[in-house]
């Protein structure tokens, strides 16, 4: 279980203190993977570099397991950063090694014997796909492949937590599936507690199951994926969940017509063509406005802007037949 | 001054010259400019490593006032011009070899007129290494040792083996220039004998082998600093 209590981290630069985090909290259980998602500049980074101590947090602590990380001496720090590896937006692969050889890298380090981290490095290329490339260099092999690579590397000492810090965010769309993919069978298939900062919201409901948002060193939001997704609550998880804004009105307003915010909280969404139904039933002909929903496992999440011609009756009816649906709460939009 | 160069008479006494002392100053001239180089880079080198990495953002941060100093000393063995390094060098060439004239004794000057540039070069270099590869061997768990030993350098040799490819250059023109105090080499056959008996031809022979010499030593080095980088790609 990783821990974090109270953190804060204060950069002293040249334009005076900034406080890349203030005051985050969080716990992270075994197994989980947690997304720690943000805008750039809102600390991400930072965070998770706090948790293996490349960044020394100005105030707080991080426990894992019950370790205090701060607490740690350098050498133990060390021993203790084989439990919890790292792999990156950039991937940071050695270029004058093989593939191979960046694989041993982290089992050279620890002082295994050389035959037994070759024996072991090709276990590792194996699970990620890649043991054609044992002698290749990183530069020969595609972005993708690099990061497999480095993900293997990061698997070598058989750590208990991974951090990903961006790690698809260099690839693209396919890449960034597979190697997900990966993450996830990795976490699924070794028990480790996995990591993921991004700043795309596709990846958190893609893999984790927790996650957190960061906006401006604060967490704002934390809990489980379906949750946030279903009713974001602050204005960053909002943005982050309907980047394409949440209440704008895509078609202009009639005269004489009244609006209804419909907010999807997990509703069947494969059964219900919800306005189809009620323009049939009712023979109100709602007028869609604004739409932002996601489907995530099966259930419609988000929400949705009619616009309902006629009087004050109309809309009564248009109330009362939408919200006798299960999971779908409708209130009037005045403005 | 050209205008009698090239009579049958100098181009004769110029071929006894180059039979009789072309092949020794060549290998003088080798000879020194090599050592003086090699020891050059094993002084050279650890400084540059200690200047980067005892910088406050380095893999092992030095006190501030050690890492000024350091500074202050390489900056001012650089200002120093080579030819008046080498009158402040006789005593120390005294101390190590037991004399001040001779081949042997301008490894001496050419040394400490080449460490604190290799220093540069060496730091130069390193500093090009990515920075988030250092990372990536810190959050594995990698001591500053490890890092310097296993990430900075071996990530850096292509870039070392050219740096070292222009300081090796730079020694055989100094070398050339130590013929004036005793130095032996080509350096010394140009100078005695342009300089002094105004044998041109002699000396403008003697400077294109330096030249020669030159073009050997970079394109090896710039060959080898090519093979040696796996960055590039299709090899």
């Amino acid at each position: 279980m990783i821990e974090i209590r109270n953190l804060t981290k204060t950069f002293n630069t040249s334009d005076g203190a900034v406080e890349a985090l203030k005051n985050v909290s969080l716990t992270i259980h075994d197994g989980d993977i947690y997304g720690i998602i943000g805008m750039s500049g809102a600390g991400k980074s930072t965070l998770v570099r706090c948790i293996n101590m490349l960044e020394r947090p100005t105030e707080g602590q991080v426990f894992i397991d019950g370790t205090d990380m701060g607490a740690l001496s350098q050498k133990d720090l060390r021993k203790m950063r084989r439990d919890i590896t790292m792999i990156f937006q950039g991937f940071n692969l050695l270029m004058q090694r093989t593939c191979l050889k960046n694989v041993c890298f982290p089992l050279e380090l620890a002082g295994m014997k050389k035959a037994d981290a070759k024996k072991r490095a090709m276990e590792l290329l194996e699970i990620v796909g890649l043991p054609d490339k044992a002698n290749a260099y990183p530069a020969q092999l595609s972005g993708g492949q690099q990061q497999r690579i480095a993900i293997a590397r990061a698997l070598a000492t058989e750590p208990k937590v991974l951090l990903c810090d961006e790690a698809t965010s260099a690839l693209d769309p396919k890449t960034t599936h597979s190697i997900l993919d990966l993450i996830k069978d990795i976490n699924r298939k070794m028990g480790i507690t996995v990591i993921v900062i991004t700043h795309q919201m596709s990846v958190v409901e893609e893999i984790c199951n927790q996650v957190a948002i960061l906006d401006g060193g604060v967490v704002v939001e934390k809990g489980n994926v379906t949750d946030i997704f279903a009713a974001p609550k602050s204005d960053a998880a909002k943005r982050l969940v309907f980047p394409e804004g949440f209440d704008a009105p895509v078609v202009e307003s009639f005269d004489n017509e009244r609006r209804i915010r419909v907010v999807f909280n997990g509703a069947d969404a494969a059964g219900t063509p919800l306005i189809a139904r009620m323009a049939v039933e009712k023979g109100i002909c709602a007028n869609i406005k604004a739409a932002s929903t996601k489907t995530i496992g099966g259930k419609a999440y988000g929400n949705m802007l009619l616009g309902i011609p006629g009087d004050r009756e109309v809309l009564d009816q248009a109330m009362r037949y939408l919200t006798a649906v299960e999971d779908v709460v409708a209130e009037e939009v005045n403005d | 001054m050209y205008d009698k160069v090239f009579t049958a008479e100098a181009w004769q006494q110029a071929w006894d010259v180059v039979q009789s002392e072309f092949l020794m100053g060549l290998w003088e001239t080798f000879y020194v400019t090599v050592v003086a180089t090699f020891f050059a880079v094993l002084l050279g080198l650890p400084l540059g490593i200690l200047l980067v990495c005892g910088d406050k953002d380095g893999v092992f941060p030095l006190p501030k006032p050690v890492l000024s100093a350091l500074n202050v000393i390489i900056n001012l063995l650089r200002s120093v011009p080579f030819l008046i390094l080498m009158i402040m060098a006789f005593p120390l060439a005294r101390l190590i070899v037991g004399t001040t004239i001779g081949t042997v004794a301008s490894i001496v000057p050419l040394v400490i007129a080449a460490f604190p540039f290799v220093a540069r070069l060496v730091e130069s270099s390193l500093r090009e290494v990515n920075p988030n590869i250092i990372e990536a061997a810190q959050s594995m768990g990698a001591s500053p040792f490890q890092i310097i030993m296993k990430v900075m350098l071996p990530e850096s040799v292509p870039s070392l083996i050219s740096n070292i490819t222009i300081a090796l250059t730079t020694v055989l023109g100094y070398s050339a220039m130590s013929g004036i105090i005793g130095g032996g080499g080509l350096g010394k056959i140009a100078i005695n004998y342009g300089y002094y008996r105004y044998k041109y031809l002699i000396m403008l022979l003697a400077v294109v082998l330096l030249v020669i010499l030159v073009q050997i030593f970079q394109s090896i080095g710039t060959r080898l600093a090519t093979k040696l980088d796996k960055r590039l790609k299709n090899r």
